[in-house]
């Protein structure tokens, strides 16, 4: 397993998002996480990401403890997340969002341009290299010049995309990336994220659109208030009783009614 | 079968450009529970604005029939003249006050009815008991299922012909669920029209007359509610079919 979480928690003010959460993920797999809305999927993003702490429970990725890590120590270690609501910056290029994202930059260190300026220029032209040729490849090269505040929706998430690309991670989170992207693109992306598993990248996603995940992933992780409740292939978690009651609500709850009432 | 009190009829709408409903027709027969499900997205929440006036209907009719048998178009009315001919709505959050006691909440409920307010306190008092008790409660201290309830009486306050909830389930431990749902059964028993919207189908199908399935904003299937909750395609449309688009294969 490249990734591998155990019992993890994490409650926001007494409300408990993550309740023992524990799953793997294994390397070169495309695994979805699902589950109805408020099952905890998200935080799991963050907790695994670094965007928040957990209040118990251990996070390995590729055999290292990073639960409780930065963000930016966990994205170094090799493990990037792209969001929900994609985060370009509106008033930069696509090209400059895109360069944004690539890993070992001496020019970000002040000193290091007076130091090593050659240094720093090379690694400044690789980059702008690897930006342009990512960009041919998630077909956003003719607007490298733009803003990236002009682009759609969609684009926005080919480019979130791309950007966490660029640092090349071993593995990549993607939250709902086909929510509010049109159809075209919609399937431009599917057929990115299916390129990733082909080079050996690793890719954890939440998605709602079901038919999108029962195509793509190779792995199902269902989860519910917090824990997970199956695993499996996803002929696998279709057929189990857990997860259609997690989607769709218990069966004969409405005889379980008749006279009680919501007791004070 | 009895008469429709509303009829919504080939409705489209969205917010902004895009439409989120095409094309959707429902029907709510007087004195039923009907029940509208469909997963994440599919548009029930917005069929429910538009119904209550909070999202303009960009095609189609919405039409109520009045307590005096009249047919009433609902396009272009604001929500408080929707209630005020007989529906009220029930939203799925921020639905109490949460500074105002009990008694407050359900007060402002009556506004619709001043002139009767008393008799129809004592008819919501009489059909959800547990608020009699915690009147002078502030609306904040009540429990998620309490709060639920306290919602739905003041949605009872202005006598509504037709109650309208999104996902009253929503957030409430599986206990609590199933007593907000046999309330709802109780209530729809003294002879309001319910029109409901739910993720917990089953639950929600278990108590409904009839039930609608919606699927990326549009119709899906529909049927009796017994009949929907024994379908394995309901199952298919809320956990997905592996389908391979010409764009999946490589």
């Amino acid at each position: 397993m490249l990734l591998e979480v155990r019992d993890l928690d994490k409650s926001f003010g007494g409300v408990a998002a993550v309740a023992g959460a524990s799953f793997g993920v294994a390397e070169g797999s495309i695994t979805a996480l699902i589950g109805p809305n408020g099952a905890g999927k998200t935080t799991v993003f963050n907790l695994v990401s670094g965007f928040i702490r957990p209040d118990r429970g251990t996070v390995r990725f590729a055999g290292r403890d990073i639960a409780g890590a930065r963000g930016d120590a966990v994205a170094r270690a090799g493990l990037v997340r792209a969001f929900q609501a994609p985060r370009v910056l509106t008033r930069m290029s696509v090209l400059d969002n895109m360069m944004l994202g690539a890993k070992d930059q001496p020019g970000e260190r002040l000193g290091m341009s007076w130091i090593a300026p050659r240094r720093v220029a090379r690694r400044e032209r690789e980059i702008h290299a690897r930006a342009l040729e990512m960009l041919e490849l998630i077909r956003l090269s003719k607007l490298a010049g733009d803003y990236a505040g002009t682009l759609s929706g969609g684009q926005r998430k080919l480019l979130e995309l791309g950007r966490a690309l660029m640092s090349q991670p071993r593995m990549i989170l993607l939250d709902e990336p086909m929510a509010g992207i049109a159809p075209v693109l919609g399937e431009q992306l599917l057929q990115h994220i299916q390129d990733l598993r082909a080079r050996q990248m690793t890719v954890c996603v939440i998605e709602h659109d079901m038919d999108v995940v029962m195509s793509i992933a190779d792995r199902v992780i269902v989860m519910d208030e917090g824990r997970v409740i199956a695993e499996g292939t996803p002929d696998e978690v279709q057929r189990d009783e857990r997860v259609i009651e997690a989607y769709l609500g218990r069966l004969g709850a409405g005889d379980a009614a008749s006279a009680s009432s919501v007791a004070p | 079968m009895t008469e429709s009190i509303l009829k919504v009829s080939a409705v489209s709408a969205g917010y902004g450009g895009e439409d989120v409903l095409r094309d959707v027709s429902i029907e709510v027969h007087r004195g039923t529970i009907a029940a509208v499900i469909g997963p994440n997205g599919s548009g029930k929440s917005t069929l429910l604005k538009v119904i209550y006036g909070l999202v303009p209907a960009r095609e189609g009719r919405v039409v109520l029939l009045d307590r005096d048998g009249r047919e009433r178009d609902l396009r272009n009315l604001r929500p408080h003249q929707i209630t005020a001919l007989g529906i009220n709505m029930v939203p799925q959050i921020a639905n109490v006050f949460p500074e105002m006691s009990v008694l407050e909440n359900l007060e402002i409920g009556a506004l619709p009815i001043r002139d009767r307010l008393p008799r129809q306190l004592e008819a919501v008092l009489a059909a959800l008991p547990l608020l009699r008790p915690m009147l002078g409660k502030r609306a904040a201290t009540l429990s998620g299922g309490q709060r639920q309830m306290l919602a739905v009486g003041r949605a009872l306050m202005s006598d509504p012909l037709l109650l309208i909830l999104d996902e009253p389930s929503a957030g409430l431990a599986p206990m609590v669920q199933d007593e907000v749902f046999a309330k709802i059964r109780s209530i729809n028993a003294l002879g309001v029209s319910v029109l409901m919207v739910e993720q917990r189908a089953r639950q929600c199908l278990a108590i409904a007359n009839f039930g609608y399935v919606l699927e990326q904003g549009r119709n899906r299937l529909q049927g009796a509610a017994a009949a929907l909750l024994a379908d394995p395609e309901v199952v298919s449309l809320y956990l997905g079919v592996r389908r391979m688009p010409t764009l999946l294969k490589r």
